[in-house]
Order: C-alpha cells, then structure tokens, then sequence
C-alpha cells in the first residue's frame, strides 16, 4: 500500500470539484473493494475522496412510477425495502445472494456498481495484466480459467464482472444517474454502463474521470415472476459459477440477464418474449468461446436457465 | 471431574479479549514492524535487487537482502530431524519457490515498512520450473513399503476386483491466529513471543540458525489462535524478526498477511493415487494395494503417507502399500491435520466403497467383513481396536437401513440425495513429556508444562485431571503453559499432546500424594493443610511419560483410534452444487478427557473433511508456479451455511494398553474419513464417482441427467 491522502467532501458539487482539482483521486465509500485493492498493491491512488456524508442515502418515487435508489445507499438497507422487495423481487434477491451480511451492511450501490474483477491474475501484482497495467499482457489467458470469462472476452482480457446487483439491474433496465465536471448531470442506461474488455480492459464503466454516480434509478415495475439463481461452490460468500437473473410471466421469458459469464452483465433481449429455455440458452451462448476449464460454465447456463424457468412457471406468483 | 464437558477455564479471557496472542503481546513494550517481500517467480535467481528508495523511506530502520543480511547457519541436509534443522533466510540469490523472502523491511510502522517493500525494485533471472505432479513415471522409487503376500497375483486371481486412480489437491491449514513473532534481544538473551505449537523444540534449528546457544532463547507460546501442523517447525517469521532485533536492539514485531502464509507456512502436498483392491464374492479383501505419489522438494522430503492408511485399516492376506515422489519448486510440505489419514482414507474409503457396490454388499457388511484384531503391518495385537462397535452405532445413530440402496434413486424437490459411510483411523502415539505439579501452601496447585493450548482446550483438561487427582476444586489449580522455561514436553502436534500432558501430570500429583501420605497419612480432609504442615516451602514434583519406543505397550500392542463417519448430502439436480445435510462421526479414541471440548475439536475435525471433499484445494499455476487462488475470497472452506445438522458421538472407551488413565489423542482423528463419507454420499446421490478431488459441480455435471 502507498501512502495517500485523504479528504472528506459534503456535497456532490464538492465531490467532483475535489475530483477535477486531482486527476487519478478516487471516490471512496464503504471501501470493501477498494481498500483491498489498495492493500494489494492493484491500485495505488494518490488521494481519496471520502463520499460518505452526501446524503444520496434513500429510496424514493419517481414521477415515472420507479424508484430512484441514491449511490450511498447501503447493499444491506437496499435489499431490505420493502418497496424493492415487492417490485423488484430479482434485484432485492441478488444483493441478498452477494458477499455477506457484514459487506453488504458496508456496501452502496454505487460502490457495487464500480466493483472491479475477482480474476485471480488481476489479484496477484506478480502477474501480467491488462486491466491493472495496460499493455503488460494477460497472465489469465493459458492459466487457470475456472471461473473466467466465456462471453464478449477479448484477445487483452478474459476476467469476469463479480456483481450479483448489477445482473439484476441489467435485467431491470436501470439507469445510472451522474454529475461531472462544472455539475453536469447525465443518466447512463445499465446497458451502456458496463463496458466490454476490447483492448483497454482498464476501462470498466462509461464514467469520465471525475464523474460521479449520484443515483440509479429503475422504471416502473415489471411484475411477473422475479428470480435470481446464483450457483456457486458453497453455500454463501463464494463468488458465483453463474448467475441467472429471469423475470417470467406464464412460463414466458419477460427479462433474461446472466453474470459470472462476462466482463459485464449478460443480458439476452434476444431471447424475451419466448417460452423456450434451450432456444434461450442457444441465444445467451451463441459466440461463446470457453477454455477447457470453463467450459462447464455452457451446459451449466442451459440447465440453471432451464430449471430458473421451470420454477419461475411453478410459483406463478 | 475428567471426562465432564466444562468449559474452557480460558475461555472468558479469549471472548473478551484479554488474552493476549502472540502479535498482541505487550510485554517487550513498543516494537518495530517488519515485513518480508516475497518471490514473484516460482524458480530463478534474484539478478539485481536495487533496495535504496526502501532504505530512504519513512520510519524504514532496516532492508535486508541476500547481499546483506547476516551470516546464519547454513541449511541442512534433508536427513535427520525436521525439528532440528536450520533455515537461514535471505542466504542467497536462489529462489527455490514463488513467494520465498527475497527481502525483509523493518519500519517504524506495520504500514510503512509495506511501503517501503512496495519500494525494492527487483529484476529475476527466470528458470523453468516444475509445477506439476504428472502421474507415476517409469523411474519410481518405492518409499515406506509395506507388504504381505503377493497382491500382483491375487489382483489376477480376483475374482472381484478393482483398480482406480485418485488424486487430492494441496491443502493448507490456515489457522485464525496469523503466524506472528516479536522478538526481544535484551541482555544477550533473545525472548520470542512466537505463535507456536511447539516451544522448546524450536529452540535447537533456532540457535543453529542465529548461532546462538538455544540456552540463550526463550519462547512464549501462551495462547495460540490454532495451529493444524502449521505451526510446529521454524519458519521465516520467527528467524527474521530474531535477526532483526538483535541487529537493532529493540524489539521487532512480524506478523505475515493471509497471503503470505499460502506461501511461507508449508502446505499439504498434493498426491496421486493408484488403489488395487480384489475380494472373494462374499467380500473377505484378497488384495489390498495402495501406491501414492506425493509432491515433495529435492531439498525437503515431507512425506504425506497417503498410502499408510492402508497399513491396518482392514485385514488382507496380500497387501502392499508404499509411496513415490515427484519433487516440484513450490515451498516444502510439512503436517496438515490429518496428515496421510485426510486424504488417504478419502482415497481408500471411496475405493472400499466403490468395491462394495461391485460386490452388491453394504458398505458397511463389506468394512466389518474384513475388520481385523490384529495390526496387519506390525503382526501385534491392536489395542481399543472399536472400528465396528462405531460402524455399527453410527448405522443404527445415523439410520443407515434407510439408505437409497441404489444410487441416484432418492430425490427430495431438485435434490439428489444420498448417504455415504467411511472409517476413520489415526495412529495413536506417546512421546518423552515432563510435566511439574506444586502445591503451594497458600492453597493453590501450580502445574506447568511446555504443552501449548492451541484452542483444543489444554489449560481445562490438564485442570480437570489434576483437580481430580489431588481431589482439589479446578478453581485452586493454576495451569502455566507454553514457555520454553517450563518442563519440556513435545507440544501440540501429532495428536498426542493431550494424553502425553494429562498422564505426566496425573504421575506428579500421584507421586505428591504418596509424599504426603508418608507423613500425614491418607485419612486427611485437606491437603493444603498438610502440606503448610509438613512442607512449608510447598512440595512438587515431575511426573513423565516415555516416547513410544521406550514404552512396553507399544511393544506388545499396536495404537490406535478409530471412528466412522457417516453423511447426507443433496446435489442440486440442474447445477450439481452439493450441499451437505446431515453428517454423524461415532468415535473410539480411549477415555475422554472433556466431553465439551473433545466434541469440538472432532466436530472441527469433521469438517475439514467435508472441506477436503467438496471445496478445498490450492490451485497452482502450472506455468509460474505460484497459487492461483491464495487468498480467503478463492480458496474455499466450508461457511457456517454449508455445515447444517453436525454431531459427533465419543463411545465409553478407555484403552489400557495407551496409558493408565486410558486415553488418547483425537486431533487428527475426527478428519480422517469424514471426506470418504461424504464423496461416497455424493455417489450415492448421483451415481457419478469423481476421484479427483474436491468434487465440484463441474466434474459432476457430464454425468447428471
């Protein structure tokens, strides 16, 4: 860990004004991926900005019939409204699926949008890698790709995107609202948030150096069946083999968006509107270009996909 | 008062924080911090290591590299003691493993001397390693063999018969408690508060190291965050920080991160296993075969006897088990819990179990048709052997005759679901202990011993055994633990620390009681009377036991404990997650000491198997060499959510030929067939046998419907 400074801001406008007066300064709030990766020596930020005390901590109505969820809101409080449990049954499902409880009290939404990879190779600063070190290579591609990318990989960069929240939201057609420099606000759609590796691995999100996320904000609820199946090795805290993030409606596929099989959420508009899981599945996977080690992650999709279906029909609720 | 589960005399001082690990310990006053920076190639040589931005950082006191670190005892030969051997640290520009110290930082603050390490610029020269165990080559040399009749026949003559290959992953033991040292050179004394297992056999590979007389060291071990095996030879953390304060003066603190002790710690080798198992029809074993590889160094020969389980588990007129090694560049090996047991009764119960279903027998029919009185290896009569008083309680416990007969034919929801049975053995062994019992005349019994307590519970039972015996409250009882000043017994480890304790002292306090009765005779109501009366000064005396070599018993008879495991598990029909349901342990392991405590630790025991058989295994990188997956986040164990419905049930016992109070060790013992029972369930519930192990949802989903 280097040494850094440190500075606490009050507001959104302070907050971006602190970011524009010192390029490569990071925002900072509940901390739990960040200081980990400072720890490790995967990022090394000259100045933090502590974000904490913005407010933009509650849940509200949009004119829209939506729900407009402020960045610092807490995983843990989040998955706990009432509001997001009734109309967003697939959202509050994932957070609950993520981490622990002892993060998810920590983390905010915003924070778990910006969540980096979990590659191992990405982890280990001995390591090659694209994302942390541009042009420095992949140390993954060739190694232990158990629980690596299948979808949307490149040549530079083959990591994951670790969020079960973000799954969710991609399925929910979320916006990311932002400020910018000078107080320019923008919505970014979900879809376009998350960005797919190419050759800049080390450019995650569509967020300018500077911006910050203020809010997300979800349109009116879809109903339907609300699903969100996480396999993974163990019971809790373990990062998922896959996810499947379904809303269904009479055994029809509403919203399908997978996670744990690209760098960014893997949604399947394609394949909405059917009633067939193994078509969908067939859609989901078409390009998909596994390693012998991954490979499992390709029949495992079909078959969680099937089963999420299966058991959407059944509740009917 | 033995026997009775109490709970832990130390236990309120733990939960509240007051007792004080060895990273927290005040007494040497305010320390500096230090840090290693370890290796990041599996195998080479440091070219040019530049240390200046370190050595100009803030608070840094100290930067030492191979080029100038101080002279220490060279290391030692793979022969001899592995207590005894040196380890010189940052001796050359050799780097033999990825992770191994390459420089030593010793800052102000823990934060800043990880800077400064941050700071050391380093080029390697890169050589081809081998990071791969890659099957049984053509040049195998056959280690530990142990034979009877002719089992290449006997696989010929069959008629049922079974030859399979398995292989077990690395594992780490990865205590709570970090390994830590602060170390205190003052006067020309060095005093380590070390986290330990053991304390005085540190002492002699120490002072070898830092040439120093092991007179001249002293090691406090007070209270231990777990161990495993981890912490039973010298490691870096504790030469370093020696080194370091006796360079400086003042005390120095160095704890390693999580990380670090993927690398620093020793592991679990990996193994390869061939199983050749052949029965008559009603399944007496006509052959029984076990050959393992295992991952050792060229220069360390930790020698994980896999195959030894196969010893004298069951009876078998032709039967060879033996090992072979293939040496890799990845840290040297030393004891995991369970060592050899943990991995090779999850080998060699699955192959039993996998000969039962080729048989059409229950497993169970099948381990209690080829149980055996006497030990197969050593031809002796085998003392306390229970295997099937606890195959037999654990059926009628766990309610075996409910069992789904044939695999994949129970389903409860998208649940699979079966059940799996294994035994368990573990060696039991006896070494030279020394214990001291004192009674003071103010009315309190001092007993004290170099014996660690490792979370196990050793301050309560030795407590209990000497409350017992001189017929005094435990609250009159001080247990003084874990300095190299005390009588010298061999530690935690090997399971043998709690029987070698409990027997020395109960000798004393017998021998304490016989002094008094000389003069007071037996009829007293209060022996701290007695004693102010007739011994003024207080009395005290040692009571000892004899390593097993010396001890008749083990002559005349083989030792041992034994257990049967049994499991439940679901596998999700679309995913193939396994997920325990409900798991039974029935354990013979001699007369035990604290019903609380003994449950606990085969209940921890247990579930390390469960771990070893679905989650846990250290990945390395077969191009670099280091561990793909060291750290907490990847390297799975089982969480509270993956261990539902868990008992373990400790049969009346007491083993005479062991030790007049009849007990024996149970550390290792509650690991060792748990992971066959639950991989046998997984079969059961699936019909898909995975032997390499952890079985993970990928290696059974080709085979789900």
């Amino acid at each position: 860990m280097k040494p850094f400074s440190y500075e606490r801001v009050a507001s959104p406008g302070e907050a971006v004004e602190a970011a524009a007066a010192r390029p490569g300064a990071r925002f900072i709030a509940g901390g739990t991926n960040l200081l980990d990766l400072m720890k490790l020596g995967i990022e090394a930020p000259q100045h933090l900005i502590d974000v904490n005390r913005l407010g933009l901590d509650t849940i509200e109505p949009t004119a829209e019939g939506g729900l407009r969820i402020g960045a610092l809101v807490r995983n843990a409080d989040l998955a706990a409204d009432r509001r997001v449990r009734r109309d967003y049954a697939v959202l509050a499902r994932a957070l609950v699926s993520g981490a622990s409880g002892q993060l998810r009290n920590k983390a905010t939404t915003a924070g778990n949008l910006m969540q980096r990879t979990r590659c191992p190779y990405f982890y280990n600063t001995d390591m090659p890698c694209n994302k942390r070190r541009p042009g420095s290579g992949c140390a993954a591609i060739g190694g232990l790709t158990h629980n690596l990318a299948v979808l949307g990989v490149s040549d530079a960069c083959i990591a994951t995107h670790p969020s079960d929240m973000c799954v969710a939201l991609r399925a929910l057609d979320a916006t990311v609202e932002t400020v910018g420099a000078g107080g320019r606000a923008r919505s970014i759609p979900i879809a376009a948030f998350h960005r797919l590796p190419g050759d800049r691995p080390d450019i995650e999100t569509a967020l300018e150096p500077g911006e910050l996320i203020t809010a997300v904000t979800l349109p009116a609820p879809l109903g339907g069946v609300q699903l969100y199946r996480k396999v993974r090795e163990r019971a809790s805290y373990a990062f998922a083999n896959l996810t499947v993030a379904l809303v269904a409606e009479e055994g029809q596929i509403v919203r399908l968006a997978f996670g744990g099989l690209a760098a960014k959420p893997w949604r399947v508009e394609v394949a909405e509107g059917g009633d067939d899981a193994d078509l969908a599945a067939d859609l989901a996977l078409a390009g998909a270009t596994p390693t012998e080690d991954n490979a499992y992650k390709l029949p495992l999709a079909r078959r969680t996909l099937k089963a999420t279906l299966a058991q959407a029909t059944e509740v009917r609720s | 008062m033995i026997g009775q589960g109490i709970s832990r005399t130390d236990g309120p001082i733990k939960v509240t924080g007051r007792a004080a690990y060895s990273a927290e310990r005040q007494d040497a006053g305010p320390t500096l911090h230090g840090y290693i920076l370890g290796a990041g190639i599996g195998r080479g040589r440091v070219a040019r290591i530049d240390i200046a931005a370190a050595e100009a950082a803030p608070g840094v006191r100290l930067v030492w590299t191979h080029e100038n670190a101080p002279e220490q005892g060279p290391a030692e030969g793979i022969e001899g003691d592995m207590m005894d051997r040196t380890r010189p640290e940052l001796a050359s520009d050799r780097i033999n493993y990825y992770g191994m110290p390459i420089a030593f930082v010793v800052a102000e603050s823990f934060e800043e001397a990880r800077a400064a390490a941050g700071l050391i610029a380093v080029e390697y020269e890169l050589e081809p390693g081998a990071f791969t165990l890659s099957g049984f080559g053509p040049d195998l040399n056959w280690r530990r063999p142990s034979q009877a009749g002719d089992i290449d026949q006997a696989m010929r003559e069959g008629p049922v018969t079974l030859e399979e290959t398995y292989s077990t992953p690395y594992h780490f033991s990865q205590p709570m408690e970090l390994h830590a040292c602060i170390a205190d050179w003052r006067d020309g004394h060095l005093h380590l508060y070390l986290t330990a297992q053991m304390v005085n056999q540190l002492t002699t590979g120490l002072g070898k190291t830092l040439r120093l007389d092991p007179g001249a060291i002293s090691i406090d071990s007070a209270y231990v965050g777990g161990g495993f095996g981890s912490k039973i030879v010298l490691h870096c953390e504790a030469v370093l920080a020696s080194l370091a304060t006796m360079a400086l003066g003042q005390p120095v603190k160095l704890m390693l991160t999580r990380r670090q002790i993927f690398t620093l710690v020793g592991h679990r080798p990996a193994s390869i296993s061939r199983v050749r198992l052949a029965a008559t029809p009603d399944g007496r074993l006509t052959a029984l075969g076990h050959d393992a590889l295992i991952q050792v160094r060229t220069d360390d020969a930790w020698d994980e006897g896999v195959s030894s389980v196969g010893k004298a588990l069951y009876a078998s007129p032709n039967r060879l088990t033996r090992q072979a090694h293939q040496a890799l560049d990845v840290q040297p090996g030393e004891p995991v819990r369970g060592p050899g047991e943990l991995p090779g009764l999850m080998v060699l119960e699955s192959a039993m179990d996998e000969l039962a279903e080729k048989l059409g027998m229950d497993p169970i029919e099948l381990r209690l048709r080829n149980d055996t009185q006497i030990d197969p290896d050593k031809r002796l009569p085998l003392s306390g052997r229970r295997l099937a008083d606890c195959l037999r309680e654990g059926a009628e416990q766990f309610g075996w005759r409910d069992r789904p007969t044939r695999p994949a034919s129970r389903r409860d929801g998208r649940w699979l679901v079966g059940y799996g049975v294994a035994s368990s053995m573990r060696g039991h062994y006896q070494t030279s202990a020394e214990v001291l019992v004192r009674i003071e005349p103010d009315g309190f019994v001092i007993v004290r011993s170099d014996m660690t307590d490792i979370g196990t519970g050793t301050y309560t039972i030795v407590a209990q055994v000497v409350a017992e015996a001189l017929g005094v409250p435990m609250s009159q009882i001080k247990v003084e633990l874990a300095h190299t000043k005390h009588p010298k017994g061999n530690g935690a480890g090997g399971s043998w620390g709690a029987a070698n304790t409990t027997v020395a002292a109960d000798r004393a306090a017998a021998e304490l009681r016989a002094r008094i009765a000389v003069v007071a005779g037996t009829g007293y109501n209060d022996i701290f009377a007695e004693v102010r009366r007739h011994f003024p000064d207080g009395i005290e005396e040692i009571g000892k036991t004899l390593d097993n070599k010396d001890d008749p018993n083990y002559r005349t008879h083989a030792q041992y404990t034994y257990g049967a495991s049994f499991a439940e598990v679901g596998v999700d029909i679309d995913t193939g997650e396994v997920r325990l349901r409900r798991m039974l342990g029935v354990f013979a392991a001699g007369r035990i000491l604290n019903a609380k405590t003994a449950r606990s630790q085969l209940i921890g025991g247990m579930i390390w198997g469960v771990s070893a058989a679905l989650q846990e295994a250290g990945v390395l990188d077969p191009r670099h060499g280091h561990w793909v997956n060291g750290d907490f986040a990847e390297y799975l164990i089982p969480t509270h959510a993956d261990i539902p419905a868990i008992d373990a049930i400790m049969l009346e016992d007491f083993d005479d030929k062991a030790n007049h109070l009849g007990v024996k060790g149970i550390g290792e013992l509650g690991a060792g067939g748990t992971g066959g029972s639950v991989a046998n369930a997984v079969y059961n519930a699936t019909g898909v046998r995975v032997r390499d192990f952890p079985i993970t949802l990928a290696k059974l989903l080709p085979g789900l419907p």
